[in-house]
């Protein structure tokens, strides 16, 4: 199997493409494009598992390392690699996707070709994306995963699609037009988009204090919008009740919040301490503002949309409160998150598939009709809710914790409350949607979960109690992205960051980042020298 | 002066001169019962050839020939190569599309064929005169071309707003090159740029150098010169719009680029700041004009005014840089933009009585593979990172922001999003189900002949090798931009002794 590792990488990037290609050349019988979809998806999940199965922990730098020229001039070059950082990201990826064709299998019956082709696509793209060390391939990636989104939104919105899908459009296109002004302005620089090369030479303060300002300016909004962070979250309501369900699962959170973590923090950790008195303080009023407005929801994907703003504005508030631990909360919480969101949405989706609807209100008493339904639900909606033994109360916890010992009390104290709210959000709509009075629709006869339901959601119940009660199997490995080992540059400077306060853990984690570089760095940044 | 006239520096042209002749000749002297399609194929032939004899130019030395009037460099050569292809597949598209009972046929395959003569010695013209033959040759054969419907209300309306106004900014262009000569007493484009620096009148420089831009950006249809694109492209024959928006805009790029570059380098503070101008007047006028039509062609019309100002953003770019980036924009837009013409011209038929939006409805319905080749270009349009769209306008926007450009960048990136909006918009048309039976046998299902297959295939493959594996095209480019930076090596001596004497008087 190890001799899988130089090509994995290129293995995971490829499949869902060869299967969206075949998606697109069999004829649309029967439920042949489902089909190829979901063991294409499968495949590619199992592949991603190659992954944590080789991962070195205590291998500094980047694995599954390919390098290779692709352009020459500007030189642009094929690099692609994961550390602890994005390794369970391709793999939470990887698992979403063969659940996310489940979630599709009934509800999509027209233009099957073309969704299944496109959501491949769209997996690539992700892939890309997490994987990706060139700035280039990266923003390459980065874009392709905007276009098929885009699409489906548009072809098979619920209510108005194409208004929704434009909105998701212009909100996540137009700030990616100053990232891609501020990767060639870096380029024109210093003539690298290797991510390595120029974290170095961004940490060794080659640029002056305004282009960094700008710079981190513009990869920071891009990012923020597609979190999204508090102002910038108008399009995520609209996108979460009119995308296809199995595309919602995929849209919001992960690719924005590790691009923040990565890129952000990774390249500009000044610029990074300097904005995140403003991060935190906007990460704070969207978590409570989040979980106000998903209290007065009458339609149950807003009530997702609006809890996901305000679980993401947590996994915000944990990285710009720039604390070891919070970060790996951060990383923890993104896969827990994942998977519950994963979760509901299919749960949901199955609802609104059976009884056509998505208005709480016209539900109520279903779980005498639907009680594995029903099973699933609550269970998805403590973990969500952050009961401990289940996953999310292991990143919550780390989360609110480090921000209360580390960050500021008063902010920690104010993130906490979303705990309280968001157990009113979900077990109000647990409540509304299964038990109390039967509403209106409770009499339609409809099935409870269906088979490919159940192996859907089944593995990602299972998930939830075993990243509750085993984090470590976790934990390990993510610990390695974001406190790299053997940090033979941590003493040669002095730790950039200071900390204001008390909290001499707070800022430990951003310097030691930047100037632990690991072998594979050394090498690139004697390059750079030569 | 060499004596000799060195006919293998324009080897390309002789073929074309002769493909051209050999057509109308044998379609004056066939019977007028016998059908003129193979007229067509020889004149492919004929443009393939000269393909090839433009890729064996590379094995000559660099430099000037014909009297001093040409050049071959690799930039020509790579122009030369980009603008045959375009022709090619013009050629393939009429060939199936135009209806075998139309009349003049033969002329229709000769005129395109001596446009392309015109196109070709634009790039390679080193004398301004010759530009300026060259620019009538390719101009009048599409004046004619734009017409050739005429027994259609549009089309010779498209071709006399054409004409007209083709003639004011021709006429401009003359009389820049007349200001240049009274300034400078050359129209050599190399002695120019020796003599333009030190001329007498700095103003008669300047003031000829606006009249030559005046001319060459309404060819290339940049704002604001760009009003009479969307009534030509609608009115004219759709094969002939495949070749009128990609073919003499990719030479008149070429033309702007020498002039610029070579000619008025010292004018590059003044030249710079009024491209940036037009670049930015050009894509968010194309683009935002573009939003609100309902004819697809007009639609494209305002699109290839906006591309004209995404290419323009790459004359921000410093030298070499800028110019590679210019010539792999011109040929990503060429490859994508002759593929769409293909498919619209398909779609809504050569008497286009399908021109709408709305008679694309359906369209993957209808004709599968048709309806993902033409989503496969809009989405290249849209520049979808891996097409040729995309690398076009990553390398267009790079060279602005090495050129310190980082507004004009932006200006354009965002100009890209609002693109995608109708790019997208005829896509979702496209993909959608027909609404009844009725609306769908309305619209008859496109017959794809072997020949437009040809060109289809062509242009995909353009686009797609554009996209993922553009190094070769773009190191062609790079060496090309190179041998246009070389300052240029006098090609007689006189020349020399005469840039030497101008330089010593000083300046008043």
């Amino acid at each position: 199997m190890q001799s899988f590792d130089p090509i994995i990488l290129n293995l995971i990037l490829l499949v869902p493409l060869a299967g969206a290609v075949l998606v697109a050349m069999v004829p649309d019988r029967a439920k042949l494009p489902n089909w190829i979809a979901f063991l294409t998806a499968l495949f590619t999940f199992l592949l991603t598992l190659h992954l944590p199965a080789h991962f070195h922990l205590h291998q500094a730098g980047f694995q599954f390392e390919i390098n290779r020229v692709w352009i020459e001039n500007p030189s642009i070059s094929y690099h692609v690699g994961v550390d602890g950082l994005s390794l369970w990201l391709v793999v939470l990826t990887g698992l979403l996707a063969p659940v996310g064709v489940l979630a599709s299998w009934t509800a999509i019956q027209s233009r099957r070709k073309v969704f299944y082709s496109l959501f491949l696509i769209q997996q690539t793209a992700m892939f890309g994306v997490f994987v990706s060390l060139d700035m280039m391939l990266y923003y390459a990636f980065w874009e392709l995963s905007l276009v098929p989104m885009a699409v489906l939104i548009a072809m098979y919105g619920r209510k108005d699609g194409p208004k929704a899908a434009l909105k998701f459009f212009l909100y996540t296109f137009i700030p990616s037009a100053p990232l891609l002004v501020a990767i060639l302005w870096l380029y024109a620089r210093t003539g690298s988009f290797d991510f390595v090369t120029l974290r170095i030479l961004l940490g060794h303060g080659s640029f002056s204090s305004t282009a960094m300002f700008w710079m981190a300016l513009a990869f920071l909004v891009a990012f923020a919008v597609k979190v999204p962070v508090f102002p910038l979250h108008g399009w995520i309501a609209d996108t979460y009740s009119e995308a296809p369900v199995a595309l919602a699962m995929v849209v919001a959170g992960k690719l924005g919040l590790y691009s923040l973590l990565r890129f952000h923090v990774g390249f500009f950790p000044l610029q990074a301490q300097a904005a995140a008195p403003l991060l935190i303080a906007l990460a704070v009023v969207g978590i409570l503002y989040g979980a106000c407005l998903a209290l007065v929801q009458r339609d149950f994907w807003r009530v997702i949309a609006f809890a996901a703003l305000s679980h993401f504005s947590l996994v915000t508030l944990a990285i710009y409160g720039l604390t070891l631990t919070g970060w790996n909360g951060a990383v923890y919480q993104i896969l827990s998150l994942g998977i519950v969101e994963g979760a509901l949405f299919v749960l949901l989706g199955a609802l609104e598939n059976r009884y056509a609807t998505s208005q709480i209100a016209s539900f109520g008493g279903l779980a005498a009709r639907l009680p594995r339904a029903a099973a699933y639900f609550v269970i998805a909606s403590l973990t969500m809710i952050g009961l401990p033994l289940l996953s999310s109360f292991i990143g919550e916890f780390a989360i609110l914790s480090s921000t209360f010992t580390q960050v500021s009390r008063g902010w920690g104290i104010a993130a906490a409350v979303s705990v309280i709210l968001s157990a009113s959000y979900m077990l109000w709509l647990v409540q509304r949607l299964f038990y109390g009075p039967e509403g209106a629709l409770a009499v339609k006869p409809a099935r409870d979960l269906r088979f490919g339901e159940l192996v859907a959601l089944t593995p990602l119940v299972v998930l939830m109690f075993v990243m509750g009660v085993a984090p470590n199997l976790w934990f390990r490995s993510i610990q390695t992205g974001v406190h790299p080992p053997a940090p033979q540059f941590a003493t040669v400077q002095q730790p950039v960051i200071r900390s204001e306060t008390a909290g001499s853990g707070r800022l430990e984690g951003a310097a030691v980042r930047l100037h632990a570089a690991p072998t594979t760095n050394q090498l690139a940044f004697r390059e750079v020298q030569r | 002066m060499n004596p000799t006239p060195s006919i293998d520096r324009i080897l390309p042209e002789v073929i074309l001169t002769l493909t051209g002749v050999a057509v109308m000749l044998l379609d004056a002297s066939l019977k007028p019962a016998w059908p003129r399609r193979p007229l067509g194929w020889l004149a492919a032939i004929g443009t393939t050839l000269a393909l090839w004899a433009s890729l064996w130019q590379l094995s000559l030395p660099e430099g000037a020939g014909f009297f001093g009037t040409v050049e071959t460099t690799t930039f020509t050569v790579f122009f030369h190569v980009l603008i045959c292809g375009i022709v090619l597949v013009a050629l393939l598209l009429s060939l199936d599309t135009l209806p075998p009972d139309s009349h003049h046929q033969g002329e229709f395959y000769a005129l395109v064929v001596f446009g392309a003569v015109g196109m070709c010695l634009l790039t390679s013209a080193i004398e301004l005169l010759v530009v300026f033959i060259a620019l009538e040759i390719s101009s009048i054969s599409t004046y004619i071309l734009a017409g050739y419907r005429k027994q259609t209300g549009r089309s010779p309306e498209a071709a006399i707003k054409y004409f007209l106004l083709g003639s004011f900014a021709t006429a401009f262009f003359l009389y820049g090159i007349a200001l240049i000569f009274g300034a400078t007493g050359s129209t050599q484009v190399y002695e120019i740029a020796h003599l333009a620096s030190t001329a007498q009148n700095h103003a008669l420089v300047v003031i000829a150098l606006a009249m030559l831009l005046v001319g060459i950006l309404f060819k290339v249809s940049a704002a604001p010169f760009h009003i009479w694109t969307p009534d030509v492209y609608e009115g004219a024959p759709s094969p002939v719009v495949a070749l009128l928006s990609t073919g003499p805009k990719a030479a008149t790029f070429a033309l702007l680029l020498r002039i610029l570059y070579e000619a008025f380098p010292a004018l590059h503070s003044l030249w710079a700041p009024l491209l940036w101008v037009v670049a930015v007047l050009s894509m968010t006028i194309g683009n935002l004009a573009a939003l609100r039509q309902q004819n697809v062609k007009r639609m494209m019309a305002y699109s290839s005014i906006a591309h004209a100002g995404y290419l323009l953003a790459a004359f921000a770019g410093i030298g070499s840089i800028g110019i590679a980036a210019a010539s792999f924009y011109a040929a990503a837009y060429a490859a994508m933009n002759v593929g769409i013409f293909a498919v619209i011209t398909l779609v809504s038929g050569y008497d286009e009585k399908y021109p709408m939006i709305d008679d694309f409805r359906g369209l993957v319905y209808r004709a599968p593979l048709l309806g993902c080749v033409l989503i496969f270009f809009l989405i290249s349009l849209i520049g979808v990172p891996f097409t040729g769209g995309f690398f076009g306008k990553f390398y267009s926007f790079s060279a602005a922001v090495d050129g310190g450009a980082l507004a004009l960048a932006i200006v354009g990136l965002l100009n890209s999003g609002l693109a995608a909006a109708y790019y997208l918009r005829l896509a979702a048309v496209a993909a959608q189900r027909p609404s009844d039976e009725a609306n769908r046998a309305a619209v008859p299902k496109p017959q794809v002949g072997v020949a437009v297959s040809a060109a289809l295939l062509l242009s995909v493959a353009a686009t797609l090798v554009l996209g993922i594996v553009p190094n070769g095209v773009l190191r062609a480019a790079q060496s090309g931009a190179h041998t246009l930076q070389v300052p240029g090596q006098p090609t007689d001596p006189p020349s020399a002794a005469a840039a030497v004497t101008v330089e010593m008087p000083p300046k008043p």
